[in-house]
């Protein structure tokens, strides 16, 4: 009978044979390097077979991350010893190109803005299959934010909602009056009354978005596409800068570098917690969204699932959501959601956010690659 | 082996960890860049592997390119005359300073203790509407509201000026203590003032290191994207700033390969003929 030797013995035995004088010193060197070699190349695959440890988490950085971790992910870890390194991102559009880049595993859950996104990672095979049963308390989220995500991957999950909210109009009050954003809604934001004082986010989504509203078009069929690209060449002409992330909106509107922009809803509710006078509004057809927790395919499933669950449960997801200024993807109707909730913006008590505009994401995704490429020269000045 | 043949291979042996490194680090990924370049992007975001000139056809022939190319390049000039305009004098003050110059040059390096992005942000700080140059001039009644002074082109100048400026600093610093004081005595000696003696002696002994010191801002200022991003309005994009949009925000990648290698290709141009007409060695002398 042969005894299977391990690798320590095999390299016990081949420093014996170089001690004794069997070996000469480069063959000793060259084998102990084919041994390193080899050991290196197995080493991932064996590591793909253990036991997770981490859970990578990317996400929109600020104060959501901030929720996030101090609520969720670090709960996470002390009761199950899975840690989750969370990094963040300025944009969906910067953050799937790091996907692109990178190799299956390397990037675990994303917390993806709008049901285009999801599309788009759909369409270029970044989806996953999620166990529904390992996620029991999905059962508090409300149906229909869902069911889209269904639809587009054929009735599998990749992601779990979590939140929604919107991409509004946010104004300093000490130059815009409450009455005059009402009036002037998406208008406000192409007014020249306040030339150098209006800014924007850098998305051409956002800003074709909000065209459409200035032109009295359906954001989700713009008609004259002509007159669209106009009103975002009339807002680069009258705006300061445009912003490029969360902290850079709170940073213009808080140091009053501009007076008026669109806004997250959330980023403006912690402007107004912080004590600024800024006020938000959501102009007819304004920007409404639903953020997920997306897992990437590769991801270690089972540590993922139970992740998203924990997030889930109704006291981690409120917690969170009264930290980030989001109101959670739980069902009002079967949680009870707390007194804070109820006063975030775009907050929709009946659970059926009937109230909110939606992007389609057929129809967005489809003009991507122009409306994205033709805002860069926009912007510009072309 | 010979003597001779081992002689001869150590060299190589040495310098093969530094030769591995540029190879796997620069090279291939730059031949990527390069095969990615003839590729095209699908409509989903996806990448069609091929050989395709779309491209490299866009890039070179669409106007946008060019304007924005142009513009880069004029940012980039500017920056560099204002640098050397600021560097010199400076320069000039160390190197002739009879204080203490290692510690003189320590302050110069102590910016780059600190993030390039912090350092740029910082001008908000000071700029803005709220920042201390507002308040400043507010406070002493020079005017009633706060001055747009940033979101332009001037004040992407003023945040490349303030990341570029110890380069053209330290290389003209280099330069002019390569310059034997006894030459400017010399001058003095025949007659020549001391502003002559600047003119025609110090000043041309010292180009190299201004034109190296030159060379460094130029090519670092075409090829930035964060300063325009932070301290820009809306118009103000520099070439850089293509490329990371097509990458990152488009999910172009082969258009955004052809973009960045458009990009390398001038600026290693405008490298080539500095090398043909004044050499590498100041440069080395400069960053060294």
């Amino acid at each position: 009978m042969t005894r299977k030797m391990n690798a320590v013995a095999r390299c016990e035995r081949l420093r014996e044979r170089y001690m004794n004088g069997d070996l000469d010193r480069r063959s000793f060197l060259g084998l102990l390097g084919a041994a390193g070699a080899a050991c290196g190349l197995a080493t991932p695959y064996r590591a793909l077979a253990k036991e997770v440890t981490h859970i990578r988490f990317d996400g929109w950085g600020g104060v959501v991350s901030e929720a996030l971790r101090k609520h969720a992910f670090d709960p996470f870890e002390a009761a199950t010893g899975i840690k989750v390194v969370d990094g963040t991102f300025g944009g969906g559009d910067e953050y799937l190109s790091r996907v692109k880049a990178s190799q299956p595993g390397e990037y675990n859950i994303a917390h993806l803005s709008g049901v285009f996104d999801y599309a788009r990672y759909h369409n270029l095979g970044l989806t996953s299959e999620l166990n529904e049963k390992n996620i029991p308390n999905l059962q508090y989220v409300i149906p229909k934010l869902i069911d889209v995500f269904r639809k587009v991957s054929g009735g599998a999950l990749s992601c779990v909602p979590y939140d929604y909210g919107t991409t509004g109009i946010a104004y300093n009050r000490a130059h815009i009056s409450d009455d005059e954003a009402k009036v002037k809604g998406a208008k406000l934001l192409i007014d020249p009354a306040h030339k150098g004082k209006i800014s924007g986010w850098a998305d051409w989504r956002t800003r074709m978005w909000y065209a459409a509203l200035q032109t009295g078009q359906d954001p989700n069929g713009i008609v004259d596409e002509d007159a669209a690209w106009d009103a975002v060449r009339a807002h680069r002409d009258l705006a300061l800068k445009y912003w490029n992330s969360g902290a850079e909106l709170m940073s213009l509107l808080a140091e009053g570098e501009v007076h008026v922009t669109e806004g997250w809803s959330g980023r403006i509710y912690a402007l107004q917690e912080q004590g600024h006078d800024i006020g938000y509004i959501d102009p007819p057809n304004g920007f409404g969204w639903q953020e997920c927790m997306f897992v990437i395919k590769g991801s270690p499933m089972e540590a993922c699932e139970e992740l998203l669950n924990f997030m889930l449960a109704p006291e981690t997801a409120i917690a969170v959501a009264e930290a980030q200024n989001y109101p959670p993807a739980l069902d009002p109707t079967k949680v009870d959601l707390g007194p804070k909730i109820p006063t975030l913006p775009a907050f929709d008590p009946s659970g059926t956010l009937a109230g909110l505009t939606f992007a389609d994401p057929a129809y967005w995704n489809s003009r991507e690659a122009a409306w994205s490429k033709t805002f860069g020269r926009v912007q510009r000045g072309y | 082996m010979s003597v001779e043949a081992r002689e001869a291979r150590q060299p190589w042996i040495l310098l093969a960890p530094a030769l591995s490194a540029v190879t796997l680090l620069l090279f291939v990924p730059l031949l990527f860049i390069l095969v990615y370049s003839f590729w095209l992007r699908t409509a989903t975001g996806a990448d069609q592997p091929g050989f395709f000139l779309d491209n490299w056809r866009e890039a070179l022939t669409d106007p946008f390119y060019r304007d924005i190319l142009l513009s880069t390049l004029r940012i980039a000039a500017i920056t560099t005359a204002v640098c050397a305009l600021m560097g010199y004098p400076t320069a000039y003050f160390i190197a002739r300073s009879r204080g203490d110059k290692l510690l003189m040059v320590l302050l110069l390096m102590l910016p780059f203790w600190i993030s390039y992005i912090i350092r740029t942000m910082s001008w908000i700080n000071i700029l803005g509407a709220s920042g201390a140059a507002n308040a400043a001039l507010m406070a002493l009644g020079v005017v009633s509201e706060p001055v747009n002074m940033l979101y332009n082109e001037a004040a992407v100048i003023l945040g490349l000026t303030h990341y570029l400026l110890p380069f053209m600093i330290l290389n003209v610093f280099v330069s002019l203590e390569g310059i034997d004081a006894n030459v400017e005595a010399a001058a003095n000696s025949l007659g020549a003032t001391r502003w002559q003696s600047f003119l025609e002696v110090t000043l041309p002994l010292s180009l190299p290191g201004l034109a190296a010191g030159g060379l460094l801002c130029f090519v670092l200022g075409a090829g930035t994207y964060i300063t325009p991003l932070i301290l820009g309005g809306p118009r103000d994009a520099m070439f850089a700033n293509l490329v990371f949009e097509a990458i990152i925000t488009q999910l172009n990648w082969p258009l955004g390969s052809a973009l960045s290698l458009m990009l390398l290709l001038v600026l290693g141009a405008l490298v080539a003929i500095y090398n043909r007409y004044l050499g590498m060695t100041q440069l080395m002398k400069g960053l060294g």
